[in-house]
């Protein structure tokens, strides 16, 4: 310690200017969820085929999956900005595992029957790469529009907070990949999935972190 | 902290200083140190100010606070765990003070000069360390009543300081 703390209070009075305060975090999140999802529909009216989506969405399998993928991205996303300020509960932080985990179980259970059913070989890579790339593209897209506005709060545990960001963007890229995705899931599908997913996290942890912290 | 957030000094003035104790009061059950217990205050003071645009009107200010306070007391004790993890205070470096010359007057005068300069470079807190244990040869509780510092925090510095000197010599011609 070489300052008194008196002087420290004189200092930080002396530099004190007018803020703009931040709205609350499930504002926030929701103009960001609404944001993007103004974007997204764009471009899926533009490039996805939206009648074949709708049959396939039909199937309550899928339509289930859809569901928790799309929950875990929207949790994720409102956990992160309610996080990225002090007095917020931490259990945020497990709000979207719930819907991460029914999300990991009904795709695993698809890709189960995939197999059983012989239908296609489930571990040949295919069109699994671009559900790969597609999903670390868009996510990575996200995540950097979503971590923008989560530095202005220069939230205390930055890492907590990219981590269930990540999450969330991660989340949201693989439900609009359904859009485009019109065969079962296969193992090969799936694990791409996940380590789509796991790439996202590291790159939240580690550049993402290191962002959020330097506001 | 609402006419903080509008830049009123005066307020802020009174917001700081009246919250100060019992920032300190909340840190002191947790970290033990005085001298740590303080600049953890400190450091809350400026995480305060720092995100001071997350504080919302509509919410009570206490838990707000509390939870930034909180938050800095664990950084600081794991920081402190960290440091206490990669070092350890080995009393016998200390001996590597003896020098076989040193009993002779011409080489002691030296010697002492040698010594006097390389304290010299040392940072303050550990060179009053070195000077209080090693030179006055003042035992641990004594010389922290003196400095003020812990005798964990002296006990680091004397660590650090024989480390540096050891360095400092090697390099000597």
């Amino acid at each position: 310690m070489t300052r008194s703390t008196d002087d420290v209070i004189a200092d930080l009075v002396r530099d004190v200017t007018p803020i703009r305060r931040l709205a609350p975090p499930l504002r926030r999140a929701l103009l960001w969820l609404a944001a993007v999802a103004a974007v997204a529909a764009i471009v899926l009216w533009r490039m996805a085929d939206i009648g074949s989506f709708l049959v396939r969405a039909a199937d309550p399998r899928l339509a289930t999956e859809l569901a928790v993928t799309l929950a875990t991205g929207v949790l994720g996303v409102v956990a992160a900005f309610h996080l990225s300020v002090p007095d917020r509960s931490r259990l945020w932080a497990l709000a979207p595992l719930p819907p991460l985990g029914l999300w990991l179980a009904s795709s695993g259970y698809e890709c189960w029957k995939t197999w059983i059913g012989g239908r296609g070989n489930s571990w040949a890579v295919g069109e699994s790469a671009m559900c790969f790339m597609f999903i670390v593209a868009v996510g990575l897209t996200l995540a950097l529009l979503l971590f923008w506005p989560l530095r202005k709060a220069r939230p205390l545990q930055p890492g907590i907070v990219v981590l269930t960001g990540g999450l969330g963007v991660a989340g949201l890229a693989s439900f609009l990949l359904q859009f485009f995705h019109p065969f079962d899931v296969t193992f090969m599908d799936l694990g791409l999935h996940v380590a789509a997913v796991a790439v996202l996290l590291g790159i939240a942890w580690g550049p993402g972190r290191r962002a959020v912290s330097a506001a | 902290m609402v006419l903080a957030q509008a830049g009123g000094r005066t307020p802020y003035a009174e917001l700081l200083s009246e919250t100060a104790p019992f920032i300190r009061s909340v840190v002191r059950r947790r970290v033990r140190d005085s001298a740590t217990a303080e600049d953890v205050v400190q450091d809350v003071l400026l995480t305060l100010h720092r995100v001071r645009n997350t504080y919302d009107p509509g919410r009570p200010f206490t838990p707000w606070l509390v939870a930034i306070t909180e938050r800095r007391c664990i950084d600081a004790l794991r920081r402190r765990s960290r440091v206490m993890g990669h070092e350890t205070s080995d009393d016998g470096a200390y001996e590597a003070f003896a020098d076989p010359w040193s009993s002779r007057e011409l080489e002691a005068g030296h010697a002492t000069q040698e010594v006097s300069a390389l304290l010299s470079t040392l940072p303050p807190g550990q060179r009053e360390a070195v000077e209080l244990l090693k030179i006055r040869e003042l035992s641990l509780a004594e010389a922290a009543a003196i400095s003020g510092q812990s005798t964990g925090a002296l006990k680091v510095a004397v660590h650090r300081a024989i480390r540096s000197l050891q360095a400092a010599l090697e390099r000597l011609p």
